[in-house]
């Protein structure tokens, strides 16, 4: 991905927010009844602190012996029948898939959920090489048939309504532009993609986990789609990112506890299904994919990121997601977890995505693999500043506060005399629409007429015992 | 000469020169569990993922039992003995020749308790397109064959010796119209459960009773 201009979430961010008073509202609502499923899962199982525990140690223990875990995968897999390649970059990766298909003259793909393939921007590649590449995830489809990226990484089309989905499949495949009825719309789709996994040459998925100890890859949608794709046509392309390994099947049952609960507040998805080697009569080719990963792993501040099972959790939390839709992000990846991952493909383009967060460690809280994520947020602002990234107006805020929190007698000074220029401060410098979209809506908490300090001398100090 | 460094040895080189310091792999202890029978847990978690469940003593009740459920289909096809449907999976040659199929019957060798999934092999499903393809599933469960939850689930599983397993849970879904649930997104749009103990070996199908290629009536 080469450095293009800045993305600027904010603005991005107040389209959503201003486009009318639906889509925001709901989008804000699902994902926090999401959470709610989420946190009602995770209250039942009693030991679930200890398994987020586990998980991150089975995660780094992992990352930190990851050539052998992915040698060991690659011999089992191997044996196994499959075919293994290894990817550079997305690239490389386009690459390899467009030459599978080529070597057995596959014109038509169907292919699953994948935010690898999306990273490698990989479906228009295929396309212009004459290749058809039809989603068959129904919000991915949903997302494909509209030409926009998938804006949540479990649930593609979560920003769009109802009507939405209707007028779009109105117009992409002519059904009843007034029948809005979700049954309705996934019947659509469903009538829609049988043929087309009839017809394809291959089908396509990611991969959720890959098992060093099996050579074994997992898949999990609640649709059932990647399993059509892996079973009907003859060919099985999976695109796995190297840091998906887990070393043992035992690992497996940690990670399958937290990932669907953590993600949609239940169980598990409604497939989790397992890939050994090719299934019978068919073909198997298993696509490692770096692009940017190993070296991740020498960034100390922010390998741990490479933990990230993408169940989307810190998404529904995040107050700023919520509000802003995941196609404000601009990027591959969206939400808290999109604002550490994405600096690292590239900084520049991604530089403003820190600051489109409040901060608030909610995403860290509820990770099921316990990424640091907020103090990662915080930390990619530090990296973006030094680079000299901030915007004008968050470096001279930012230059202030850092020379005031630097020299504690002129910040006591600073409050005091802030305490009047704060009342007018607000709406003009900081909730400035042009400024500072993200403040349309919103409002600095009121000061107290006193501030800490001037109460705690009064009643708590040594002065103040001395007084009494 | 020597021949460039291939990709993958890139990305290796490029690992361990990253590796940040080692961390060791935990211990992953038993965790305790409420006593009690595993079967109405299943029950309760397959009810909540969308699917159903049903008593059944015999295959004949199992057969009725399917008739029942589905009066209207016309391929039934099966994988196991104890309902012999209209076509037998171990006839289909290609997975696209089960696109017609209305029923599925297949018997899992286990179920999860904590989640109401089932465990289907490409040794249970014979042609692994038949849990997804069919439009409607009914899955033989025995009873006694439930786990309590995935940890023990991954203890029964026998990933080396299988191409293809999956743990089914329920019909397929999606909420991706408006996060409202809907049932039969792209594989089955109804699943399940009768619970029939094992059929000892005397009732299982010999392969020479299949007539490859040729549908079966139902009766």
């Amino acid at each position: 991905m080469g450095s293009a201009k800045q993305v600027d979430p904010a603005a991005a961010a107040e389209l959503f927010i201003i486009r009318d008073h639906v889509h925001e509202p709901m989008h804000d609502r699902f994902l926090w009844a999401t959470m709610q499923r989420r946190n009602k899962e995770a209250a039942a199982i009693p030991e679930w602190e200890e398994l987020r525990e586990i998980a991150s140690t089975i995660k780094e223990h992992t990352l930190t012996h990851l050539d052998q875990y992915l040698e060991e995968f690659e011999a089992n897999a191997t044996k196994r029948g499959a075919h293994v390649h290894w990817a550079l970059d997305a690239a490389e990766h386009n690459e390899i898939v467009y030459s599978i298909l080529e070597d057995h003259g596959a014109k038509e793909l169907i292919k699953s959920k994948s935010m690898l393939q999306e990273e490698c921007q990989m479906a228009p590649y295929l396309q212009n090489r004459g290749i058809k590449v039809i989603e068959s995830d129904l919000g991915e489809r949903i997302q494909q048939l509209d030409g926009q990226p998938p804006s949540h990484i479990v649930f593609p089309s979560i920003h769009k309504t109802r009507q939405d989905v209707a007028r779009l499949f109105a117009r992409t495949i002519g059904t009843n532009p007034d029948n809005d009825d979700p049954h309705f719309l996934t019947e659509v789709m469903r009538n829609n993609a049988r043929p087309r996994f009839l017809a394809a040459d291959a089908g396509m998925t990611g991969g959720n986990f890959a098992i060093a100890e099996t050579g074994t890859f997992m898949v999990c949608t609640n649709e059932g789609n990647a399993d059509i794709g892996a079973s009907v046509p003859p060919i099985h392309i999976a695109s796995i990112g190297i840091e998906k390994i887990v070393p043992r099947v035992e690992d497996m049952g940690v990670f399958l506890r937290l990932l669907a609960r953590s993600a949609e507040g239940a169980p598990l998805t409604q497939y989790s299904s397992h890939f050994t080697g090719p299934r019978k009569g068919g073909e198997l080719h298993i696509v490692l994919v770096d692009n940017g990963r190993s070296r991740r792993l020498a960034m100390p501040e922010f390998w741990h990121s490479l933990k990230c099972i993408r169940c989307g959790a810190c998404m529904n939390t995040c107050p700023v997601y919520r509000r802003s839709g995941g196609l404000a992000y601009g990027a591959t990846y969206s939400g808290p977890i999109g604002v550490i991952l994405d600096p690292t493909f590239d900084e520049f383009k991604y530089s403003e995505l820190p600051f489109h967060s409040t901060l608030c460690g909610s995403c860290s809280e509820v990770c099921p693999v316990r990424i640091d994520i907020s103090d990662q947020i915080f930390k990619w602002r530090r990296v973006m500043a030094k680079k000299g990234y901030l915007p004008l107006a968050k470096r001279l805020s930012f230059a202030v506060a850092g020379y005031v929190f630097a020299h504690p007698e002129e910040y006591h000074v600073v409050q005091k005399f802030a305490e009047p220029a704060l009342e007018y401060a607000p709406h003009f410098l900081l909730y400035n629409n042009s400024l500072n979209p993200w403040g349309r809506d919103r409002e600095l908490p009121h000061l107290a007429k006193q501030t800490f300090r001037e109460w705690y001398l009064e009643n708590r100090s040594e002065n103040a015992k001395a007084a009494n | 000469m020597q021949r460039p460094q291939t990709s993958r040895e890139t990305i290796l080189t490029s690992i361990r020169a990253n590796l940040p310091k080692p961390v060791e792999h935990p211990h992953i202890p038993v965790f305790a569990r409420a006593g009690g029978p595993l079967k109405p847990a299943f029950e309760q978690h397959l009810r909540e993922a969308g699917g159903a469940f049903h008593d059944v003593s015999s295959a004949a009740e199992a057969e009725a039992k399917l008739m029942a459920l589905h009066p209207g289909a016309k391929v039934v096809c099966s994988a196991v003995p104890e309902i012999y449907g209209t076509r037998r999976v171990e006839a289909v040659q290609d997975p696209h020749q089960l696109a017609d199929v209305d029923v599925g019957v297949v018997r899992a060798q286990f179920g999860v308790a904590e989640s109401g999934a089932v465990w289907l092999t490409q040794e249970d499903l014979v042609v692994n397109a038949l849990g997804v393809l069919s439009q409607h599933l009914i899955v033989l469960l025995d009873p006694e064959q439930i786990v309590p939850d995935m940890h023990a689930a991954y203890r029964r599983v026998r990933l080396n010796e299988t191409a293809f397993g999956c743990f089914m849970m329920g019909p397929s879904a999606t909420a991706d119209v408006e996060a409202t649930l809907v049932h039969g997104a792209q594989g089955a749009r109804s699943l399940n459960i009768f619970f029939l103990s094992s059929p000892n070996q005397g009732l299982a199908l010999q392969k020479t009773d299949v007539d490859p290629g040729e549908d079966q009536p139902i009766d």
